[in-house]
């Protein structure tokens, strides 16, 4: 689903994506910066909220900082007919951070299922992987845990201004 | 950290105000001053403790193409290939993880259709086969961190 969104909102969301400034006034000061008003700067933020293209607004936590050092990736195989329930019951848990049905690569990769498990150690992770198994029950036909061993990039997401 | 801290980061990771004073209002639902919030953000970014204060936004919503994908990279050239890797300021993030395939990557485009041809210079640069792994389903995102 796409959202309209013209050349003002992408400015808007150039000059705010790397966070908002310091001051008590944040809005207004985009405004200034991009030759707008401000009210008109927050009706247009209000507005992507509201369509979704603003998922939130606030902190985001480096989790790695705050001591959740476990950053699993399981992924298992669930049966077609199964995933969309299965989805949300796994996303709906309150350890896991993301939740997608993606596409399997036989033989490769047999995984639809993606879940990502935050944890303070890899044994943290490794029990509430046990919790999902258990709540899939006969619809987990395999699954593993990649764990990150390495951030070799991590820039954000850019969206053109 | 201090237990305003904590208050931020359980408090804030969401719902801060589009008004005109967003810091003051928000302060005030945690029982602290608008100086003392941004004072507090400014040394929790400084610190890394976040990693950004601000809006999140839904790339797709926005019009643009993302993926996720993975290489197996053998071990003699995983530096070099992560190199080639990063080196498109389409991926956005990128991470070694344990499996045969060993690295994954975000790809964030400014068209859908970007997303195929990035795809293939990828791995005509590295000579990795591509698997990529669309999204075929959302079924949450966000990040609930509870100190």
């Amino acid at each position: 689903m796409n959202t309209v969104i013209d050349t003002i909102d992408r400015r808007i969301i150039a000059a705010t994506q790397g966070g908002l400034p310091l001051t008590p006034r944040p809005y207004a000061m985009i405004a200034e910066q991009l030759g707008l008003d401000a009210s008109d700067v927050m009706d247009r933020m209000q507005r992507m909220l509201a369509s979704g293209a603003i998922r939130r607004i606030g902190a985001v936590p480096n989790h790695y900082a705050l001591g959740f050092r476990g950053n699993g990736m399981s992924v298992w195989d669930v049966p077609d007919d199964a995933i969309k329930e299965a989805g949300h019951r796994i996303g709906d848990l309150d350890f896991v951070s993301h939740c997608y049905h993606r596409p399997r690569h036989l033989p490769t990769w047999p995984y639809n299922l993606f879940a990502m498990v935050h944890g303070r150690d890899r044994a943290e992770v490794d029990e509430k992987v046990h919790h999902i198994a258990a709540i899939l029950g006969v619809n987990d036909r395999g699954h593993e845990v990649l764990f990150s061993t390495r951030i070799l990039k991590k820039t954000g997401l850019r969206i053109p201004g | 950290m201090d237990t305003r801290d904590v208050a931020i980061i359980n408090h804030l990771q969401g719902g801060f105000p589009v008004t005109d004073r967003p810091y003051a209002e928000a302060a005030t639902t945690l029982g602290i001053t608008e100086s003392e919030l941004i004072e507090r953000l400014e040394y929790l970014l400084e610190k890394g403790i976040l990693s950004r204060f601000g809006p999140m936004y839904h790339a797709e919503r926005l019009g643009g193409g993302l993926t996720l994908a993975a290489l197996h990279v053998p071990d003699e050239g995983f530096d070099r290939v992560a190199e080639q890797v990063n080196c498109f300021p389409e991926v956005a993030h990128n991470y070694q993880r344990e499996h045969h395939l060993n690295m994954w990557f975000v790809l964030a485009t400014e068209t859908p259709a970007r997303i195929d041809e990035v795809l293939a210079e990828i791995e005509r640069k590295t000579g990795c086969r591509v698997y990529n792994v669309p999204k075929i389903e959302e079924f949450f995102v966000g990040l609930r961190f509870e100190l």
